[in-house]
């Protein structure tokens, strides 16, 4: 196949094969991965879930590993990670990704409002450490909060599809129950299987009533709250997705346990804008060469330069684009238009172009 | 500073305070159209890309009936519009960047390559940055003469180019060969200001394109075509050309007709942004034409609009240019544009001219820009 596509390659050179192909039709490829979306279900308020069909050369994921979406709004193509929320290696080209629409999240909100079946979204290979290891573990704690529970999602699913014996819990915080994506299914995991616990948390002032359930315990993640739902916790391997103060909360327990290499935990971050872009703060970060600097509120190029390194150059005025490099993460700010940009994994000019806040530079 | 430009009426006086507006006008141009991007220019570059794709496959298989001479034509045609298209719309202005905030794997500076025997990354550093940086800066800007002609009457006379028109013909028909070996500066070599191992890479990079691009239009494509093999080759070769002499004219009407001024390095030294697109004005000439001929020309025929923003999409400059030329005239600044047959008549009369010394050729009456430094360093800025 290989050797026929860079045969067929040989003709369309300069350009690759499948410059021609997505002409034809969006998700017919020779190399690229792409997907196509089957189907859509509204079923939780504020959140989206896509069924995609791969295309052939999809390679399947790993419960907990994320892929990353490219959808094009208004002429720029954006990407985001999204964990795929169906159990692993069903040996199809089918992904199921659950999106909660963030205030101002601009994929999420468009997924949530235009994603229809038929669309094509660019797709990534499953990458990420945050997955569930081989052999399994005996004991698995699987601990989320609000979108966070994704990936932990695909975990369960995957134990569950596999007749998995150990002791499972897993343990969602959310704001309502109604929030909570897919809880009929999870409720019937539950049900099917005398091993698995499932259990949610709705952290407002304990013994609040809401909508008809009541919260137990303190509402927030606790060692008391983990010695109820799994006082076998040190024996297991633990997986936690969600907001920071979670994450910080099950870290503290564990690393007072002397427990911090049993778990195992992914963060789902957005970037912020600082309330004054035009203030010099943060520390820049050149992960290629491994420096980091005080940010100077210059031009990246110069504040490279200024820590020794040789970016490639020309014009130094934004118009050669000899400068462009991957920003990684963080927030930048052109200086000709003052636009700023939040993006991560972006192709910048780094010559007009400075940090705001927190910023790391594939240099 | 002054910039004093003579004009039909006499010379024309720009204030600092008139140059610096002049850039503020622009720049405040350019954030507009650079804010409204969006949808409509996808659209655009995917229709452009498309319709050549489609031209490219029809020249092929046209190939297929090429032992009568109509078909094989029409295949020339199809071909040669489609590599025109290639190079000009969607290539330079692709690999300008003037599409990066899409994107897009394909239609992405950093990755795109062109239907030509010119490197990318080789062109993008003698094109985007020397040209488009020291624009008709003597010395610097090597698109004045490319090293083999005498284009301007800057460049001192010497009988070598009483071949000049000679030179321009064969660049012209040979014109992607030309591109390709820019970037190696050959007359620096002669000169011994360049050292043979710095071209090695160059080199290589030269030969595994052009191996590509020739491979492909000389033996697999005329050999797919079997007993036609020699009808496909010519007609490969034809639309090469073809594609050669358009594209060759359309960039010399970009920068030399009568008008067009040149600077030295000393006028140009630390310039304001004000600066920088009054010398971009001055050094450009747009072709006036149909919406047609602009697209086929990979709008280079608004090389004035280009030059002042050359990573907007090119697609933006027709509704741009009446904005520019309505700036132009408020500063009494030329704004150079014709016909096409007047401005390509304008070069090759200049290439005629400029093959013999200055004794024996009136000298054209030069529109010169004088700029006059006492400026700080503190007050320049990009
Ligand atoms: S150096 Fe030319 S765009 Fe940055």
């Amino acid at each position: 196949m290989v050797g026929l596509i860079d045969l067929v390659q040989t003709l369309t050179t300069p350009h690759p094969l499948d410059r021609y192909l997505e002409l034809v039709s969006p998700a017919l490829t020779a190399r690229e991965l792409r997907a196509e979306v089957t189907h859509v279900s509204h079923a939780v308020p504020g959140s989206v879930t896509l069924t995609l069909r791969a295309s052939r050369q999809w390679r399947g994921h790993a419960a907990g590993q994320y892929v990353q979406i490219g959808v094009s709004i208004n002429g720029v193509r954006h990407t985001r990670c999204y964990s795929p929320i169906d159990p692993e290696s069903r040996g199809d080209r089918y992904i199921q990704l659950t999106v909660k629409a963030h205030p101002g999240g601009l994929v999420s909100n468009y997924l949530h409002e235009h994603a229809k079946p038929g669309m094509v979204v660019d797709l990534a290979p499953a990458s990420g450490v945050f997955a569930l290891p081989e052999p399994r573990p005996e004991k698995v704690l699987l601990v989320s909060g609000g979108s966070g529970i994704t990936p932990v999602l695909s975990m369960l699913r995957t134990l569950d599809a596999e007749d998995y014996a150990g002791q499972v819990t897993f343990l969602h915080y959310a704001r309502q129950p109604e929030m909570v994506p897919h809880r009929a299914e999870l409720t019937a995991i539950a049900t099917r299987r005398p091993n698995f616990r499932v259990e949610y948390r709705y952290p407002v002032e304990p013994g609040t009533v809401v909508n008809g359930e009541t919260s137990t315990g303190s509402g927030f993640f606790d060692y008391d709250e983990l010695e109820r739902v799994a006082p076998w916790f040190a024996d297991a391997q633990t997986f936690v997705c969600g907001p920071p103060p979670l994450m910080r909360a099950v870290q503290t327990i564990f690393d007072a346990e002397g427990l911090q290499d049993r778990v195992h935990s992914e963060e789902f971050t957005l970037t912020t804008v600082p309330a004054d872009p035009a203030e010099a703060t943060g520390t820049v970060t050149f992960s290629g060469s491994a420096v980091a600097a005080e940010n100077t509120g210059a031009p990246l190029l110069e504040q490279a330069e200024a820590v020794g390194l040789t970016p490639e150059y020309g014009c130094r005025m934004g118009i050669c684009f000899s400068c462009t490099a991957t920003k990684v993460s963080g927030c930048t700010r052109n200086l000709r238009t003052g636009e700023l940009d939040a993006d991560p994994d972006k192709q910048i000019q780094i010559c007009v172009n400075t940090a705001v806040g927190d910023v790391d530079i594939a240099l | 500073m002054t910039i004093l430009t003579e004009g039909k009426d006499g010379p024309v006086i720009l204030t600092p305070e008139q140059v610096e507006e002049f850039g503020q006008a622009l720049d405040a141009l350019r954030a507009r159209i650079d804010a409204d991007l969006g949808e409509r220019d996808r659209d655009y570059i995917y229709k452009i890309i498309k319709t050549q794709r489609g031209l490219e496959i029809a020249g092929r298989g046209l190939m297929y009936l090429g032992f009568l001479p109509p078909f094989w034509l029409a295949g020339v045609a199809a071909l040669g519009v489609s590599k025109i298209l290639d190079n000009m719309e969607i290539g330079h202005n692709v690999m300008h960047g003037q599409y990066d905030w899409m994107r897009e794997r394909g239609i992405n500076s950093r990755e795109f390559d062109w239907d030509t025997v010119c490197p990318a990354d080789q062109w993008k550093h003698s094109h985007n940055y020397m040209h488009h940086t020291y624009t008709n800066i003597h010395d610097m800007d090597r698109d004045i003469g490319y090293g083999i002609l005498r284009i301007d009457e800057g460049q001192k006379w010497n009988p070598y180019y009483l071949g000049n028109p000679v030179y321009a013909f064969l660049l012209m028909v040979l014109f992607e060969w030309g591109v390709m070996m820019h970037d190696l500066e050959a007359d620096n070599i002669i000169k011994g200001k360049r050292k043979w191992s710095d071209l090695k890479p160059l080199l290589k990079g030269q030969a595994r394109k052009a191996g590509k691009q020739v491979l492909k239009d000389y033996v697999v494509f005329p050999a797919l075509t079997g007993p036609l093999f020699v009808h496909t080759l010519a007609g490969n070769a034809a639309a090469n050309v073809v594609r050669n002499l358009w594209t060759f004219s359309i960039i010399f009407c970009g920068h030399f007709p009568a008008g067009v001024q040149t600077f030295t390095k000393e006028e140009t030294e630390v310039e304001t942004r004000g600066e920088w697109y009054v010398r971009q004005m001055l050094g450009s000439a747009n072709i006036t034409g149909s919406r047609l001929f602009h697209i086929m020309s990979g709008n280079l025929s608004h090389q004035i609009e280009h030059h002042l923003f050359p990573d907007l999409p090119a697609n933006r400059y027709p509704e741009m240019a009446p904005e520019v030329k309505a700036l132009a005239e408020k500063y009494g600044l030329p704004y150079n544009t014709g016909r096409f047959s007047k401005q390509i008549g304008s070069v090759w009369a200049k290439i005629f001219a400029l093959a013999l010394p200055d004794s024996l050729v009136k000298r054209a009456p030069k529109p010169g820009v004088i700029v006059m430094r006492n400026r700080k360093a503190t007050e320049v800025g990009v």
